[in-house]
């Protein structure tokens, strides 16, 4: 059986093969067919050969095997020095040797390269830093899981959630109307606490368009109604679209380009039909990246820029802290030591290390760097897509020990971690490893700090 | 011998060098694709000199990284093998002489026993990171052959030079013997990995114009390597 029904070389768009993949509980029958799963070596050696350019040509060719980068993998660190763990040996004994083999594999080779590309990297992009020759084995093992991609070779999370991109143009299946709805909600919800609170949708030329993370909608719609609390405070005048409103991207984890094209461009179409001054994404790591770093190469435009100017939600909330659109009541602010996760995603891969500081600068007394931090911080452990796949628990959870060492010798209880990805990984360690800490998005604590003037405070009767 | 070693043979090593080079820089720059790299690099031209000479610059000296000064010994006999490996050649004595016989050029020179500590400092040195390769387990995996052969490429014509310098018995033994070598080592560096050569400086002033203009270049202060 060279295709399975369900783990196959398709891709998934129609909601009949999306239902079929979510009915196989934990993707038992799906891994099943993968071991059967025949490699089509041609097509794999063409795509090579037609991708695989000088820059990681490169890389692949002069490392020099000094080993410099084995330290900086947290990988290698959390499982005990393990030699295997090298990015340089990862990447060699993977991608590189599926080159020097002229993509001459079976398909036991292909899933060793699934479990090293998604259960030994993250994709972190820390190695690149610590390397003389700049080799980015973060980046090769992205290009090397859209080769695997392209194959079938996908974790069964991975290959659903690109489905609900190419479907619903968000990560999980939310239509424009529930997302709407759940807005509209949101805004009803609150308006008593907050007289006059709207999330306004559609609306032309907005100065900011906001987008967030599929998962809000889905699971925490309170985080919505928390930026619309702080946007309404700020006296911001913005905006949703009710169509173009995710930001994130499992397509990127999963190395679904094709996917990634379409999803990015659907939120550069709704900045082009609403025509705001600028977009501000939501608290979540990748969607940034993907949307914002990433995206507009995917999209091919030519610049590297989005349509218009984009920003993070960190750099929004410096920026209304700066200029004073939201104001901390000095006796609330954090007075317990707290610490603050660096994403990866926005902190190597788009330099919003010095924003966060600022925050931090405002909003508490007692702010804790870890070490190391900005753009040398470790991964969470659960980037790259890591959290969610089940098949992979394990080897997850060996690597939050080092984000769960790094924030326990800040002797910090509280995390503030402005990124969704981040955000689970920390919530996953307190439950595996209890170590007595609580963490948090900027909002809900923003919300508890600031000065409310006088004219939004609900009346009185 | 002597004179086909340093008359057709050192020219045909020297032309392979050159051009050999020359091929690696072009197929670089033709190789570099923005849109699966997904680095603009003829968009934001400033930002991406800036850190491409950032990226260069820091990496060059010594310490002058995190990853550099993680590891302070092998940065030390790194930096010193590669100062020995690129100075000594260029600047010794016997080759200027030879430059000026041949060509009537010669540029400025070693003191002889400066020379001399820099070969034997490289050989030092590459024992030493020999040593560091077996020793530790993170390295031991990833060391193949080709790695030992190139530090042997690169080391043996330091090694065939002191014999000649120290005039061992068969002097012109040496002498012949390290010229091969030194001819094999220039020929070895546009199509060997040792190409590190010149792709180093690709290669770091590549992912420099990465951070330069896409990964928070235009924001922040630029990466602190
Ligand atoms: S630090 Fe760079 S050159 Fe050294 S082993 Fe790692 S990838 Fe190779
Ligand atoms: S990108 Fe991150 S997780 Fe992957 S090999 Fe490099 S340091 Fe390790």
């Amino acid at each position: 059986m060279p295709e399975g029904n369900l783990c196959n070389k398709k891709t998934v768009d129609t909601k009949e093969q999306l239902q079929a993949l979510l009915a196989d509980k934990s993707g038992k029958q799906y891994y099943e067919e993968m071991n059967h799963l025949e490699v089509d070596r041609e097509a794999l050696w063409a795509a090579i050969k037609k991708s695989f350019k000088s820059r990681m040509k490169t890389w692949m060719e002069v490392c020099s095997h000094c080993g410099l980068c084995a330290e900086s993998c947290f990988y290698f660190i959390a499982n005990k020095r393990d030699p295997r763990q090298v990015p340089s040996y990862k990447i060699q004994s993977t991608l590189g040797e599926l080159i020097r083999r002229k993509a001459d594999v079976d398909n036991e080779f292909m899933q060793m390269c699934m479990d090293t590309a998604y259960a030994k990297c993250t994709c972190c992009t820390r190695c690149g830093v610590y390397c003389p020759f700049g080799i980015d084995t973060g980046i090769m093992f992205s290009y090397l899981r859209g080769l695997l991609f392209s194959q079938g070779f996908v974790p069964w999370e991975m290959k659903i959630g690109t489905g609900m991109h190419r479907i619903y143009q968000a990560q999980m299946d939310i239509t424009s109307e529930d997302w709407v709805d759940t807005c509209e909600w949101m805004a009803e919800e609150y308006e008593d606490d907050w007289p006059g609170l709207e999330i306004p949708v559609d609306k032309q030329n907005a100065d900011i368009m906001y987008t967030v993370n599929a998962r809000e909608p889905k699971h925490y719609p309170e985080d919505i109604a928390e930026a619309a609390i702080l946007f309404h405070v700020a006296g911001e005048n913005w905006t949703v679209p009710s169509v173009g409103w995710e930001e994130t991207s499992l397509a990127m984890f999963a190395g679904d380009w094709a996917a990634c094209k379409m999803q990015v461009e659907s939120v550069y179409a709704a900045m082009d039909r609403l025509k705001p001054k600028r977009m501000v994404v939501t608290e979540c790591g990748h969607a940034y990246r993907a949307t914002v770093i990433e995206g507009p190469y995917w999209a091919g435009i030519e610049t590297g820029k989005t349509p218009v100017e984009s920003f993070h939600y960190v750099e929004w909330v410096a920026e209304a802290l700066r200029t004073g659109k939201l104001k901390i009541d000095p006796s609330k602010k954090i007075k317990e030591p707290v610490t603050y996760q660096d994403s990866c995603n926005y902190v190597r891969n788009a330099g919003l290390g010095e924003v966060a500081r600022e925050i931090m600068g405002y909003i508490a007394e007692d702010f804790r760097e870890m070490t190391p931090c900005r753009e040398h911080n470790f991964c969470c452990g659960g980037g790259g897509g890591l959290n969610g796949i089940g098949r992979y628990r394990e080897q997850r959870n060996v690597g939050l020990t080092v984000k769960r060492d790094q924030i326990l010798a800040t002797g910090a209880k509280l995390v503030v971690s402005p990124c969704h990805n981040c955000w689970d990984a920390i919530r996953d360690m307190e439950e595996i490893y209890k170590i007595g800490i609580r963490w948090s998005f900027l909002k809900p604590l923003l919300i508890s700090m600031i000065e409310v003037p006088e004219h939004l405070k609900p009346k009185e009767e | 011998m002597y004179e086909f070693v340093t008359g057709p043979l050192a020219w045909f090593s020297f032309t392979v060098f050159f051009i050999g080079i020359i091929v690696r820089i072009v197929l670089y720059i033709r190789g570099l694709d923005w849109k699966a790299d997904r680095v603009t690099y003829r968009v934001n031209v400033a930002y991406g000199v800036k850190g491409a000479l950032r990226s260069i610059f820091f990496w060059l000296f010594p310490y002058g990284t995190h990853s550099w000064r993680n590891n302070p010994w092998f940065t030390f006999w790194v930096f010193l093998m590669h100062v020995g490996l690129l100075l000594t050649p260029v600047f010794l004595l016997g080759h200027n002489v030879l430059l000026r016989e041949r060509w009537g050029v010669s540029l400025w020179t070693l003191p002889e026993g400066v020379a001399e500590v820099l070969s034997i400092l490289v050989i030092v040195a590459a024992v030493l990171l020999v040593l560091r390769r077996i020793a530790l387990p993170e390295v031991r995996l990833i060391t193949t052959a080709y790695d030992y052969l190139m530090l042997a490429i690169a080391v043996a014509p330091f090694f065939t030079g002191l014999m000649a310098f120290y005039r061992a018995p068969d002097y012109s033994f040496w002498l012949v013997l390290h010229i091969i070598c030194g001819e094999i080592f220039l020929v070895a560096i546009p199509l060997t990995k040792l190409s590190h050569f010149i792709l180093f400086f690709l290669s770091r002033a590549q992912l420099g114009m990465d951070y330069g203009i896409k990964r928070g270049g235009m924001k922040g202060k630029g990466l602190a390597w």
